[in-house]
């Protein structure tokens, strides 16, 4: 059951009247049944996955705090026979056997992920060595389920498990509130990857119908739609078209399919995120912002805060700092300043850290090499610009130009570039294919095609083109007025006809004007592989 | 306090961190000037933060940081 369905808006229409219809206090078991519903629509076999690593991470999570518990009250009942050596030795003792439980379920969640996600990624990367000894060409592919949202519920429960051992958060005491944190079936579909500090208060509150929450999360939903239906479905066949075939589309052709499928990107990936907070608003439910308006980024650095805001988030609070706080890395530390100098040993480490982090964040969008590519490649240029920034600050010292407008413009259309040439990695899974269209792009010079008609040919016509910009001018108008205030407390105040002629616009627009079924399943949001 | 002053400063000469209380908040110190920090204070203080300790409330300020320090001097 995906966003854009019937089927949704028939099951959303039956869970908003049950959902203030129940006792307050029965609200979150409703929830729970309705994303267990949810989830087995979409496939029985689902359930069983999402079971396994709800049952396991909260008796995971249980069995470490009663350990953390147990050495509290241990220390304070002979807090006067032990010296401050012996307890410190058993609270080390201790935190051994709490990170080996959470170890444990850590690699269990994670494994399962890895197997169902990665088996034919590493059975063909080992292909070589299996066919030197089995002696056949080539090794057959497994046909595995992939249980839809696997990606995000499972690092959803592991960042949980992981609070809860550094004691930041107690452990959730009932396994069917457990189930509903893992569960909770907006964010099933592409996210975003909460923070049981952030949602569980929320999530389990009870909620009285209010007006304005309802309002703002239908409007929200209806501003995911017309992202999804007017701007991602209609500019893909565009993109398919050109980014399938290279030997037909070369050049500016290139230079255009990577800039539209940057378009369709944005709306499609920050569309669904608009239905998921968009629906849990309308229960009442506070889900955090996963995008804050990331192509107005100055820098690479500053646009991965603003773009997939909890997976960045998750990377940098689970690998990030523990790779660079982690034993072997200071002693790399230590030896790098030995070595290299100051400088550069105090550099080293991290982009250390930050190579783990980004090969990850690859393997995380996909299980290809392209993919692990791309996140290098980020890696690569995140790298780079640290280097260079005593360079950038010598030249800022002697040209007065950061604070202008055209500088923060060239660095904005800068970045956005360089985000529009690094997605490219996304469309081909031959990593060889992505450079070759970088070749033709900077070779063939075919410019010609931007007013000789050639462009219409290419999946779109002319009222697409219409349509799309439109869409793209109404985008990026709300995301100005966004800067300065929320769009929906922009529309609110003014005029009932304008708010009335706004949304009933937009709906009208979303219902005449959405790209439906054209060939591609215009239900799968991008993000859903995950 | 005066060697975690300055090893802050060569990370940001231009912020004055003796005032600074939103060191985090207001993303004067990003993810990769924590991750330097940590090494440093490291071998200047011979402690060892852990992912743990790295929360915006122990980076918030210098005081804050300082004070984390001598928690785990004490723990050491």
């Amino acid at each position: 059951m995906l966003f854009t369905s019937y089927e949704f808006i028939f099951f959303m229409a039956v869970l908003l009247v049950l959902y203030y219809l129940v006792p307050k206090k029965s609200q979150w078991v409703l929830l729970l049944l309705a994303s267990y519903v949810f989830y087995w629509v979409a496939n029985p076999a689902y359930l069983l996955y999402i079971g396994v690593t709800t049952v396991t991470i909260y008796f995971g999570a249980l069995k470490i705090e009663k350990n953390l518990n147990r050495q509290t009250e241990y220390i304070k009942l002979h807090k006067e026979e032990l010296s401050k050596e012996e307890k410190k030795e058993y609270k080390k003792q201790q935190k051994k056997i709490r990170f080996r439980w959470a170890a444990l379920f850590v690699c269990l969640n994670i494994g399962i992920l890895a197997v169902v996600k990665y088996t034919n990624f590493f059975l063909t990367c080992l292909s070589p060595v299996i066919s030197l000894f089995s002696g056949n060409e080539g090794v057959s592919v497994v046909d595995l389920l992939v249980p839809m949202g696997i990606s995000f519920y499972t690092f959803q429960a592991v960042g949980y498990l992981v609070d809860v051992y550094r004691g930041t958060i107690p452990a959730e005491k009932n396994l069917f509130r457990f189930a509903l944190f893992v569960s909770f079936f907006p964010q099933l579909v592409q996210g975003p990857i909460s923070r049981y500090s952030d949602l569980a208060e929320t999530l389990y509150a009870e909620h009285s119908f209010d007006k304005k929450n309802v309002a703002y999360g239908l409007q929200r939903i209806l501003w995911g739609y017309f992202k999804k239906l007017i701007i991602a479905d209609r500019i893909f066949a565009a993109v398919s078209t050109i980014l399938t075939n290279q030997e037909e589309y070369q050049g500016a052709y290139l230079v255009v399919g990577m800039i539209f499928y940057t378009i369709q990107l944005y709306a499609d990936f920050t569309g669904g995120i608009d239905v998921t907070i968009g629906v849990a608003q309308t229960l009442g439910i506070r889900v955090q912002e996963n995008f804050n308006l990331p192509y107005f980024s100055m820098s690479l650095k500053e646009y991965w805060r603003r773009w997939h805001i909890s997976m960045c988030n998750w990377f940098r609070d689970y690998i990030f700092y523990p790779v660079s706080s982690s034993n072997a890395l200071q002693k790399f530390a230590k030896f790098s300043r030995k070595r290299f100098g100051e400088s550069a040993g105090k550099r080293l480490p991290v982009y250390v850290a930050s190579f783990v982090v980004w090969f990850s964040t690859g393997l995380w969008h996909g299980a290809n090499w392209n993919f692990i590519v791309w996140g290098l490649a980020n890696w690569a240029v995140l790298m780079i610009s640290e280097e260079l920034e005593p360079l950038y600050a010598k030249f800022h010292s002697k040209v007065n130009v950061k604070e202008t407008k055209w500088y923060r413009a060239f660095c904005m259309v800068r970045t956005y570039l360089l985000v529009c040439c690094l997605n490219l990695f996304d469309c081909y899974s031959s990593v060889t294919d992505t450079f070759r269209a970088f070749k033709s792009m900077l070779t063939t010079f075919n410019w010609q095609i931007l007013w000789n008609g050639a462009l219409l040919k290419v999946g779109l016509s002319g009222l697409d083109y219409i349509i799309l910009a439109f869409g793209v001018l109404v985008m990026s108008g709300v995301s100005i007025v966004k800067c300065k205030t929320g769009a929906r407390d922009f529309v609110a105040s003014k005029p009932y006809p304008v708010r009335f002629a706004v949304w009933f616009g937009l709906f009208v627009i979303v219902l005449l004007m959405g790209t439906y079924g054209i060939g591609y399943d215009s239900s799968q949001f991008i993000y859903n592989q995950f | 306090m005066e060697t975690l002053l300055e090893i802050l400063a060569d990370l940001h000469p231009d912020v004055d961190f003796t005032k600074e209380d939103k060191l985090i908040d207001d993303m004067i110190l990003d993810s990769f000037d924590i991750v330097t920090l940590i090494s440093e204070i490291s071998e200047a203080f011979d402690v060892t933060i852990t992912a743990e300790n790295i929360i915006p409330e122990n980076f918030n300020s210098a005081q804050a940081l300082y004070e984390l320090i001598q928690q785990l001097e004490d723990e050491e």
